[in-house]
């Protein structure tokens, strides 16, 4: 019995979920912070995801340790791309999107 | 086993939609955002190409894409900071 492939089936449709769910985040959302966290989260997950595929696909071999260095490098550097955006965005002052207020008691006026 | 082609070509399709934010993103930020996620869903690309063909020098291919991305990204944002007048 060997459980790799199903290992690797899993990882993969896991990986394609989160990269659909992301870029539909990132086109829908309204706002610039709501986007970066769409993106962030789940193109990390799906990134994760798909190496880990990856590694168990290619067996125990010199292509394994190129995708751990690649998955360790991925893992600074993306949370710290994304830090740098948002406060790129902060300091230069976009507003957080906020959800637009209804008239209340039937004030339909204006 | 796992239909690699439909793989790719599924990566390929939802990478579109990261591309449209990138080219009509209505600010720099939005731009950004959309740099960020196509870096990270080519490198995906990359290493599923050398897994399917074995090649493992799209291995290579791929870390040094992904620290262009990032130096990519440090260089935009570092260029539109507003300087501080000292």
């Amino acid at each position: 019995m060997n459980a790799a492939p199903w290992i690797e089936f899993v990882l993969i449709f896991l990986g394609m979920g989160f990269a659909l769910l992301g870029n539909i985040g990132v086109f829908v959302m309204p706002d610039p912070y709501t986007r970066l966290q769409a993106s962030a989260t789940c193109s990390t997950t799906s990134v994760i995801s798909v190496i880990l595929a990856a590694m168990a696909a290619s067996g125990f071999s010199p292509t394994t340790g190129k995708l751990a260095i690649i998955l360790l490098y991925f893992l600074v550097s993306s949370p710290v791309a994304t830090t740098i955006i948002a406060r790129y965005a902060w300091e230069s002052g976009v507003v957080p999107w906020r959800k637009p207020r209804r008239p209340r008691g039937g004030d339909v006026s204006a | 086993m796992i239909p690699w082609d439909f793989v790719l070509w599924f990566f390929l399709g939802s990478l579109v939609l990261g591309l449209a934010r990138l080219i009509i993103g209505p600010s720099t930020t939005d731009r950004l955002v959309g740099l960020n996620l196509v870096a990270g869903q080519v490198l995906t690309l990359l290493v599923l190409l050398a897994v399917k063909e074995d090649v493992a020098l799209y291995l290579d291919v791929a870390l040094v894409y992904d620290i262009f991305g990032f130096l990519g990204i440090l260089a935009v944002v570092k260029y539109f900071t507003k300087r501080r007048a000292s």
